[in-house]
């Protein structure tokens, strides 16, 4: 089972490296990670997305409560939460092929960012479904390339301090 | 800054520029550093140039592991922070083992390495190891200091987050240059540490929960592991026994948690523990895991251990908790704190029908071993050893059969006493942590029962002791071989002993190379001669006992078996 992890953790050179160790050394597995600065210079927050059943959990939540400059963790999962990822796509479009192209952007609420000769790029963020959906409508069009930040997510009545980097 | 600034009130202290070598050593010496471990190199001169005047003893070993495992032997001997010191690159390196085996035994160690200036990191410098990089998954917590300004707060960081909680090694790397830059050295404040907690006292309505288990138990069992000893708390588990009227089995670094001599005392459990203390445990309703965490060499079979019981663990750190094994009451806290209220809520119940059962399992099987023939049995030097002195000397091991066999017939009565790698395994710990206990007991009766392959490990440091006139005392076991490796080939590869046999030097000309006294014995009648005069000797005695080649440690749960399927008790009813 997913659970999205969310770690406050202090800005210091070398967390990222301790979180990344810890769950290779104790084999737990990252689906996805996301760090990004909050309001407070002194503080990040890694949105951590682990595959594993509750104990596996548990000891994931636990162990890194223990890592000295992560300050707070808190598990996600039966929690009501904003979870989405972006992403980027770049999708092989000829001119004539174009307008389908759009259509299926607007579709999902999706956007063009950049057009060049051959290929459009197209931004869209939303939960984790929505994200695959579209990438299979795209499919057949002839994807060229995929970038996607991973799941960041804030609970919908957490009075945790965060504020996701638009 | 200026030193002499007018503009201030008069009553504002003098801001005191130093050099970052001068912070370094004045924060050790604030934060009641007495000894240290360490070794010279380049990338440390200026702080080794400020230790020529500072009033700390200063111990150098002879390799870098070796000055670890000795802060570690110093720690485990005191429960006070062990403090090493090494150059970067190789110097750092050489430290991981003993990091690595401080991390796993929750012992306080600070460790101070030199790294290349700051403009040379990441440039390939001579003598250059990524050393924050290398030791993190080995430390509680390690640094880089990349501003003298964060020197002295680093420093007073280090030693808090070593000591407290479920303690641990902790990692300050230095680079040159912040140890020649000057600033001005702060007055000790608070720590600021926004994501490290120690909770302490337990959760009442936890410990409420545990007492109530406790007094309808009809067969509880105290498992008591190394965290006893660490949090000093031997007193309230004796107390908390006696009053609940409970058997109390350690592990393997609890032993001297619980004095062995009690009637209650079940000894060790585990894969070599009694058969006793293993039968207990899978017979009890409840067991009672204090600062232990289930270890495998502990449990066996996690799927059978101890399947009819409730379980309450008491524990420092959460992530400890129902990490192997499923914990009915948790609580989590201090065991000197927890064990206090603990033993206010229980209450005295006659479980001489229990005792009476394991009395039974005590009588049938003790620890034996056949001791007919004429060769020297390695468990007969032990009870020898045990004997002369009065079980109270401090015995610190190697790792293999030898320290099993010093867990198993040396009878430990105080906390402190036995020094052992437990969680790592660490072959050759025994001498430098001998060392670094005598530097902490100057009175003690020091002694290392080592086995012939761990004590070539870092037998180098046999230099060190006669150095500093250490009268630590080497009581090897030398039967040739990698014991604990030739036995697991004997049982479970055909008798095949691949690499696992030895050609030694002749340890005690060795020793007597070294400036200690040297004795070597092949007969039995002259073990306990010998023992006489190696603990009479003043200065570092070395005696060589030629064992019996073969012997094996018995009991012994195989790996992957339950706790309760021994071999080698049929050996045992065999000698009785």
């Amino acid at each position: 089972m997913k659970h999205i992890i969310s770690a406050l953790v202090q800005n210091k050179p070398g967390v990222l490296a301790h979180v990344a160790g810890m769950f290779a050394a104790r084999a737990f597995n990252i689906d996805s990670l996301a760090v990004g600065r909050t309001e407070d210079p002194e503080l990040s927050r890694m949105t951590i997305v682990v595959i594993g059943d509750d104990r596996v959990v548990e000891q994931v939540r636990k162990q890194l409560a223990k890592i000295i400059p992560v300050v707070k963790v808190q598990d996600f999962a039966g929690k009501d939460v904003v979870a989405h990822d972006l992403l980027l796509l770049s999708v092989a479009a000829t001119p004539e092929k174009r307008p389908e192209i759009v259509a299926v952007v607007e579709m999902f609420g999706a956007k063009v960012v950049d057009i060049g000769p051959k290929s459009v790029m197209v931004e869209i963020c939303g939960p984790e479904t929505k994200i695959e959906a579209f990438i299979d409508a795209c499919r057949p069009y002839g994807i060229k390339d995929v970038v996607r930040t991973g799941t960041v997510a804030m609970g919908r009545q957490a009075n945790i301090k965060v504020k996701i980097e638009k | 800054m200026s030193k002499n600034s007018t503009s201030g009130d008069s009553a504002a202290p003098q801001p005191i520029i130093k050099q970052g070598s001068q912070i370094i050593v004045d924060t050790l010496v604030e934060q009641g550093v007495e000894i240290i471990f360490g070794y010279l190199g380049g990338v440390v001169l200026p702080l080794f140039d400020k230790l020529y005047d500072a009033p700390i003893k200063f111990i150098i070993p002879r390799h870098e592991q070796g000055g670890c495992h000795m802060a570690d032997g110093y720690a485990r001997a005191t429960g006070k922070v062990g403090v090493v010191v090494a150059t970067s690159g190789p110097g750092a390196t050489n430290l991981v083992t003993g990091l690595a085996t401080a991390m796993m035994d929750s012992i306080p160690l600070v460790a101070i390495t030199g790294q290349v200036r700051t403009d040379l990191i990441g440039n390939d410098a001579f003598q250059e190891a990524d050393t924050t990089g290398i030791t993190r998954p080995v430390t509680k917590h390690n640094v880089i200091v990349k501003d003298v300004r964060d020197l002295a707060r680093t420093i007073r960081e280090a030693f808090y987050i070593a000591s407290s909680g479920r303690p641990g090694p902790v990692l300050i790397d230095i680079p040159v240059d912040m140890q020649i830059a000057e600033c001005v050295h702060e007055p000790p404040s608070h720590v600021k540490l926004p994501g490290y907690k120690v909770r302490t006292k337990g959760h009442a309505k936890q410990i409420a929960m545990a007492a109530a288990a406790i007094n309808v138990s009809k067969r509880p069992v105290v498992y008591a592991g190394g965290g006893v000893i660490i949090s000093n708390a031997s007193d309230e588990l004796r107390k908390f026994a006696e009053k609940a009227h409970l058997p109390v089995t350690t592990t393997f670094l609890g032993l001297g948690a619980y004095d062995q001599n009690r009637p209650e005392s079940l000894d060790m459990l585990g894969m070599h523990g009694s058969a006793y203390a293993n039968y207990a445990v899978q017979e009890s309703d409840l067991l009672i895991a204090v600062g232990s965490r289930f270890e495998d060499r502990v449990t066996g079979k996690l799927k059978t251990f101890a399947s009819k019981a409730k379980i309450i663990h008491i524990d420092i750190d959460p992530a400890s908790i129902s990490k192997n094994v499923h914990v009915h009451i948790p609580v989590v806290g201090d065991a000197k704190a927890i064990l206090s209220d603990l033993t206010k809520a229980v209450e005295y119940r006659d479980r001489t029908e229990w005792f009476d059962q394991i009395a039974t399992w005590k009588e049938k099987y003790p620890f034996r071993y056949d001791d007919k023939g004429a060769e020297i049995k390695p468990q007969y030097v032990i009870e020898e050893l045990c004997r002369l002195t009065k079980g109270e000397a401090l015995i610190a091991t190697g790792v293999g059969q030898h320290q099993m066999w010093a867990a198993q017939f040396y009878r430990y009565s105080h906390p402190r006493q036995f020094i052992s790698s437990g969680g790592l395994g660490t072959m050759g710990f025994g001498l430098p942590a001998a060392i670094g206990a005598q530097l902490a007991c100057p009175d003690a009766t020091v002694i290392d029962i080592d086995g012939d392959s761990s004590f070539n490990m870092t037998l180098t440091e046999l230099s060190t002791a006669v150095q500093y006139k250490l009268p630590i005392k080497i009581c090897l076991l030398n039967n040739g071989y990698m014991g604990m490796v030739r036995q697991w080939q004997e049982l479970f590869y055909g008798k095949r002993y691949s690499c696992s046999s030895l050609e030694n030097p002749d340890f005690a000309k060795l020793a007597d190379a070294f400036g200690a006294v040297g004795i070597s014995v092949d007969k039995k009648e002259d073990v306990a001669a010998a023992l006489e005069k190696m603990l009479a000797e003043t200065g570092p005695c070395l005696v060589d006992f030629k064992v019996a080649r073969e012997e094996n440690v018995w009991p012994m749960v195989a790996s992957g078996k339950s706790l309760h399927e021994m071999d080698g008790l049929d050996i045992f009813e065999s000698m009785a």
